[in-house]
């Protein structure tokens, strides 16, 4: 737990505290309470994701030809950037939860618009992206087309992946920001302090979430190519 | 050996229309459509679930019209697949899996821990908005187009070929998972975090031991079956070829992620029931259950175990071998606590006090059915056995029982237990015991039929079938008949007692338990004096060795 | 048996009766513990029901000895019911040597059931009472489940690959087949007869029906038409491996692994090439057929190839009418 620095504790602690739900005896546990509903929501989503994953996985395995050619045409230097831009708002955020839990309600909100800042440009660099594949013809349905019909199969089958999963991951990053636009404003009025703020800590355990799986999926779609580099496989 | 039976002393209590409950406390549409207390969430619940029981009931009602000749004579096939369709996905979703949790669980849950409210009460107003949403998207989808894929919704039949509005039902489901992930983060950590202080983890009544289990298979399994409906849907939209062969996907990919969650499924549409089973043995035995711990720890174990089972639904579908073996043996494993249940409840009658109002004709009918549908489940575990009787009318049995006969006898013998406390009105017994029996009755010539029916080979989702087939189906519609007029009579003497029924004492039937212990209808933060915590089932507490 | 109240189904096939024992020692199970809860609720309910409204009873008192008990001996029957369905399952599972190879198409709605000899049928199948026969299943659109209820018989039928299926006919007559997975609109039209004839009325009933070329015959055709015959020689001369004597042999493969020559990777091969490229040969070469090819003609090819192998573990046809 932070330690006491604000002044907001002298008199609050024996009143009802702001921010504290009816349904809580008192805020220890309330954050308690709402961190591990966080936690429990993010092991469903782990599920949610992990189904995409072994999809992925037994594709993968019966198309590895496909896929490693599919991989290769991505742009290693944009998956690269983007990873270090969420890994760079993982580290904003952590820091807006930082100064929440020492009650620096300005500095919550000037993290968090970094981390907004950041996730944006995250999305602006998978429009970019997406845009080329489509140009590229390389949206799976009818428009695919793939200059090696050998490998055409198993490169629509990688680009469906490829769609499906960045594409779920970037409908997290924008209900991320959404609710990164509500917080900015809860900051700007001051409503966190040593002994509120949990739902900034919750905020940051859902954003470092979307993060973690995109490390998984920058390696698994980016870098594919480069494992079966110098192998066998035709 | 004479301990007093009624609550603790409390100053008497002014009638139901003079003090403040949580049913009387505000008034107006608005006041329950924004509520944020549990209570009134478990209503709103039981209103939907109600509606939906009766939309999916009807459905059935034109199913086994039809299936009363061997020809299909009433209704196109079309129809007939839209109208097998509505029964499933309604009962399925938006019946079975919410009915308990979302109602009784909903209500009971905070009032069993001790507490005030859930732990989000915000998010769970947002879970019956999510459940109404859903359920109202998959009502337009089957009423104005059809939906014809069966509940199973297969690919690639599901994704390429069906001409109904899959999507819909599909996005009205989707919607309605997320009501019932919600509700199962609510629950697990409401009774993780918000117990009164001294009320342990063995202290706590078996309902919640199960509605916990429940709960942590709607958090780990819901998803799955979301992310399955998203590539369905994105192959059906966008031509997105997990699961079409053409494009290399494999149909039988899509098996496995449906069946990952659905089976464990049905363990949340059993496992409440079954928690219900075990607080109306104690209180109708006035004792504590046997092998208290045993139960507890078997709702548990089903919970675990029926994640590592799905593939018992796939024994014809072109798994390997070794799969099937696998997936055979271990579902055998989960009959144990099963019957283990089953045994602790007979103990707990031995040397009992056994009154036998209708809530306990409902457990000895649960018993009873359960029992059949759990047995006839070691029909289809054994593979060499399963081959024959697959995707027929012997499974439609099967689950039958454990689910009509089973899941929706523990919600009705749980709503009889809890409608004095829930809204402080007594139903008439004479007219619930004379619906029960009907039920128990209707039901068994409903079903009973249909496992011979299989055995000699009817395919399931049939709309014509050979000729020598109808007298066990008119005998089944004949029982349908029975059952429908069972079920309406609760919901007319239930409304109908809000109105004019007797108001019930704060416990009409003896029972221990901390609802008891408070007034009914319960006061709108539930406990008006701290709660007094004891060991769960605490009938006896002078006898020696009594815990 | 009454024929308006069917209460068992037929044993019409070599495996039935033993799938029927199974399924008689779960029923006695199933009868025995259920009339012991019932009778035991009965008992129960009438000899503890409360006489007086006072009445409280003695709490119970857990018994570990007693817990232990009613889990393990359930647990041991449940044990002997899995391996015996295991041994059931795995004698349905495993064809016996030189069955007579039949090959099936569903599609919506109707089973396209095809003799080796060139023998077409449609919802129908003829097949003399004694012999092994096995079924190699596929579908053209959607999930089927081939279904035979006397024979107790069933494999899904699934897009994009080969299910298969043996049964021996124990008795003459003719048996329902059945479509046993929902396929849309006329899943329960999908339906037919399996006639089992004496050896000579088989006999006869193929010499009778007028069959057409022989699958092979049909395989060979398209075979040449496609253009197969430029590159598969037979002397291996060609830019692709020959398809001589390969049925059944395992083949090297260009990315290290190792396959079984069977019908799936037959078909695989056909419709996609460069999946499964035997080690030594490029990928290029080979035109994917997907799209040019229905199921009813890869299996046509697939005959002619196995026709191309002398011996076999499976006989395409019985050595009747001067086929190999």
């Amino acid at each position: 737990m932070a330690s006491h620095t604000t002044d907001l504790e002298a008199g609050q602690e024996h009143a009802h505290p702001p921010g504290l739900a009816h349904q809580f005896e008192d805020l220890d546990q309330q954050l308690d309470a709402t961190s591990f509903g966080m936690w429990l929501f993010l092991v469903n989503e782990i599920m949610f994701f992990g189904g995409l994953f072994a999809g992925y996985a037994l594709y993968r395995s019966q198309m590895p030809a496909g896929f490693e050619a599919a991989s290769n045409h991505l742009d290693i230097f944009l998956g690269g950037f983007n990873t270090v831009v969420l890994i760079g708002s993982s580290l904003t955020m952590a820091l807006g939860v930082r100064s929440a839990q020492l009650g620096r309600n300005i500095w919550v909100r000037n993290w968090l618009i970094a981390t907004l800042f950041l996730g944006l440009v995250f999305l602006g660099v998978k429009v970019i992206e997406y845009s080329a594949k489509y140009r590229d013809h390389l949206i799976p349905g009818a428009n695919f087309q793939w200059p090696d019909p050998a490998l055409a199969q198993g490169a629509q089958m990688f680009y469906v992946f490829y769609f499906a999963m960045t594409g779920m991951h970037a409908l997290h990053m924008v209900v991320g920001a959404g609710l990164l636009l509500y917080f900015i404003r809860q900051a700007q009025q001051g409503r966190y302090h040593a002994h509120y703020f949990g739902p900034i800590e919750n905020m940051g355990l859902y954003w470092h979430f979307v993060d973690i799986v995109w490390i998984f999926l920058f390696p698994l779609l980016y870098l594919l190519g480069l494992a079966f580099h110098g192998g066998g496989g035709h | 050996m004479s301990a007093t039976l009624t609550s603790p002393p409390m100053a008497p209590q002014p009638p139901v229309e003079e003090r403040k409950h949580y049913l009387n406390a505000t008034h107006g549409l608005a006041s329950w459509l924004l509520t944020l207390d549990h209570k009134r969430i478990g209503m709103l619940y039981l209103i939907g679930i109600t509606i939906a029981f009766i939309l999916g009931g009807f459905a059935a009602s034109m199913v086994r019209m039809e299936l009363m000749t061997p020809q299909g004579d009433l209704m196109s096939a079309e129809n007939y697949n839209k109208a097998f369709t509505t029964h499933g996905v309604l009962m399925v979703f938006f019946v079975l899996i919410p009915a308990i949790p979302a109602t009784l669980g909903n209500f009971l849950i905070p009032i069993m821990c001790g507490a005030k409210d859930v732990a989000f009460p915000r998010l769970n107003l947002m879970s019956w908005y999510l459940f109404v949403i859903g359920g109202l998207m998959t009502l337009t989808a089957v009423v104005v187009r059809g939906v014809d894929t069966g509940w199973t919704f297969y690919t690639p039949y599901s994704s390429t070929y069906s001409n109904g509005a899959v999507m819909t039902a599909a996005l009205g489901i989707f919607i309605n998972g997320f009501s019932s992930i919600l509700t199962g983060v609510n629950f697990i950590v409401t009774i993780h975090k918000m117990r009164a202080p001294g009320l342990t983890w063995f202290k706590l009544p078996l309902f919640l031991w199960a509605l916990y289990a429940t709960s942590v298979i709607q958090v780990l399994g819901t998803p799955v079956v979301a992310i399955t409906i998203v590539l369905i849907g994105l192959e059906r939209t966008l031509q997105f070829g997990f699961f079409d062969p053409k494009l290399g996907g494999d149909p039988v990919l899509m098996q496995h992620m449906f069946w990952f969650y659905s089976h464990p499924a049905v363990y949340i549409m059993i496992l409440p029931p079954l928690g219900v089973i075990s607080e109306l043995v104690a209180a109708f035995c006035r004792k504590r259950v046997f092998g208290y711990h045993f139960v507890a720890m078997s709702s548990v174990s089903i919970a675990i175990i029926s994640f590592v089972v799905w593939g018992h639904h796939m024994f014809t579908s072109g798994q390997s071998v070794y799969a099937g073996l696998v997936f055979s043996v271990i579902t055998f494993f989960v009959a144990v606590p099963s019957a283990i249940k089953v045994f602790n409840w007979m103990a707990t009658m031995y040397k009992a006090s056994i009154s036998l109002e209708t809530p306990m004709l409902y457990c000895f009918g649960f018993i009873g059915l359960f029992t059949i549908g759990g047995l006839t489940g070691l029909y289809l575990s054994s593979i060499g056995v399963d081959i024959h009787l697959h995707d027929t009318y012997f499974v439609v049995a099967h689950f039958h029982y454990i689910m009509v006969g089973g899941a929706i006898m523990g919600l009705m013998g749980g709503l009889h237990y809890w409608w004095p406390k829930m809204t402080g009105r007594l139903y008439n017994e004479f007219w619930s015991k004379i619906s029960a029996g009907l039920i128990f009755a209707g039901f068994n010539f409903t079903f009973f039929p249909q496992f011979i029916l299989g055995w000699v080979g009817m395919p399931r989702r049939y709309h014509a079938y050979p000729e020598e087939l109808q007298v066990l189906n008119v005998f089944s519609t004949a029982g349908a008949s029975i059952l429908a007029i069972g079920y309406a009579m609760p919901i007319i003497y239930f409304i109908y007692s809000l109105g004019k029924g007797a108001p019930s004492p704060p416990n009409p039937w003896g029972a221990k338990g901390l609802e008891w212990d408070i007034p009914s209808p319960p006061p709108v933060e539930n406990f008006d004096e701290p709660p007094v915590i004891t060991e769960p089932y605490d009938y006896n507490p002078k006898a020696v060795g009594g815990h | 048996m009454n024929k308006n109240l069917p209460l068992v189904p037929e044993q019409a096939s070599s495996i039935a009766p033993g799938v029927d024992a199974l399924f008689y020692f779960i029923t006695i199970v199933t009868v025995v513990m259920t009339a012991a809860i019932f009778l035991g609720c009965l008992i129960l309910a009438i000899k503890y029901h409360r006489k007086r409204e006072d009445e409280v009873p003695e709490p119970p008192k857990e018994n570990l000895l007693v817990e232990v008990a009613w889990s393990i001996v359930p647990f041991f029957v449940v044990m002997i019911i899995f391996g015996w369905g295991a041994y059931v399952f795995f004698v349905s599972y495993n064809p016996p040597p030189h069955a007579m190879e039949m090959y099936v198409v569903g599609k919506q709605w109707m089973w396209k059931l095809q003799h080796p000899e060139g023998h077409r049928e449609i919802n129908e199948l003829h097949v003399p009472i004694g012999r092994p026969v096995k079924l190699l299943m596929t579908t053209e659109d959607v999930l089927h489940s081939f279904f035979i209820p006397d024979f107790r018989v069933k494999k899904d039928v699934v897009p994009g690959m080969y299910t298969s299926v043996w049964f021996t006919p124990t008795k003459t007559g003719k048996f329902h087949l059945y479509c046993a997975e929902y396929c849309g609109n006329q899943h329960s039209g999908m339906i037919g007869w399996v006639h089992v004839m004496e050896p000579a009325d088989y006999e006869a009933w193929l010499a009778g029906v007028n069959r057409g070329e022989t699958m092979a015959q049909a395989g060979e055709r398209l075979f040449s038409r496609y253009g197969c015959a430029s590159c598969h020689k037979e002397d291996n001369s060609g830019r692709c491996p020959t398809l001589k004597d390969i049925i059944g042999t395992q083949v090297q493969l260009a990315n290290g692994g190792r396959a079984l020559v069977d019908e799936a990777y037959l078909r695989e091969s056909i419709l996609k090439p460069n999946a499964k490229i035997v080690a030594g040969y490029t990928t290029t070469e080979m035109p994917t057929f997907q799209g040019q090819l229905n199921e009813d003609q890869v299996l046509q090819l697939i005959a002619f190839i196995k026709a191309q192998t002398k011996q076999q573990t499976s006989t395409a046809a019985p050595t009747k009418g001067g086929k190999k």
